[in-house]
């Protein structure tokens, strides 16, 4: 008995549409990759029920905002736009430890009434002066 | 005088590597893609100089906060005592996890004071207050 041989068929996948296939994809990744990037001031909250560091009092500047928005450096009436000079003038006095650090700790605290804008304001220019230690204290009660 | 006829160069593009070439793309595209999830409260937050880039976006939270004092995280408003709950569960999937905190302008301290206690006690110590570059 003869077996008849079977015809063979073209075995091909058509990779013409491939590249269209992938440009469409990609298209849709372009436009849902978000460009824009999240940006702020970083900040590390002191664990809760730390050891208390006990600090010289001199190596301390203390910064009180009030409700109104008004500032107290040191228990000295300044300005917003004072604080980056002074605070620098501050830090070149107290010097750097060893690892190049400022020592002085600017310490700030508000009023619970303050605004969050008065606040951010205060703190970016005690970090443009270079602080590196800040001492966010909770507002009065 | 005769001049000779140039011979035609083969002027085609080899296009059989086309594919390869945009599914590298592609894949690049898939693994830097992170989906917006949530769209959050309607804020304006405060302009700052030091302001920075916060590169690990897929381990950021974002908690809302506007001028009305409200709270929102994950699209759903929430009480201010609750959030070291829901941070806590999202501290303990990621511990690498950052609190972007944004807050209108005009928000009192006495609630991101608050909102950072709570942060406090859910362990979620790396936060960023989110600001505009001035």
């Amino acid at each position: 008995m003869l077996i008849k041989k079977r015809k063979k068929g073209t075995t091909e996948i058509f990779t013409s549409s491939m590249a269209d296939i992938a440009f469409l994809l990609m298209i849709f990744f372009l436009v849902t990759t978000t460009i824009d990037m999240d940006k702020g001031i970083n900040l590390t909250l002191p664990e809760k029920g730390g050891e208390q560091v006990k600090i010289k009092k001199g190596n301390i500047a203390n910064l009180l905002v009030n409700a109104a928005g008004q500032i107290l450096l040191d228990n000295e009436p300044i300005d917003v736009t004072q604080i980056q000079e002074l605070i620098k003038q501050k830090i070149e006095e107290k010097g750097y430890d060893k690892d190049g650090k400022p020592i002085l700790i600017v310490s700030i605290q508000t009023a619970r009434d303050t605004d969050y804008n008065t606040y951010i304001q205060v703190l970016d220019n005690v970090k443009v002066a270079g602080a590196t230690k800040i001492s966010i204290a909770e507002p009065e009660k | 005088m005769k001049f000779e006829k140039k011979q035609g160069a083969d002027a085609s593009i080899p296009t059989a590597s086309m594919p390869d070439i945009i599914f590298m793309l592609i894949i690049f595209f898939m693994v830097t893609t992170v989906f917006k999830e949530f769209r959050g409260l309607p804020i304006l937050t405060p302009a700052a100089r030091s302001t920075e880039k916060v590169e690990a976006k897929r381990n950021i939270t974002y908690v809302w906060t506007d001028k009305n004092s409200r709270i929102s995280i994950d699209d759903k408003i929430v009480p201010v005592s609750s959030i070291s709950q829901i941070v806590g569960e999202k501290y303990a999937a990621n511990l690498r996890l950052i609190v972007s905190l944004k807050i209108d302008k005009e928000v009192k301290m006495g609630l991101v004071s608050d909102i950072q206690e709570q942060l406090r006690d859910a362990y979620a110590l790396r936060i960023n207050y989110s600001t505009r570059f001035k």
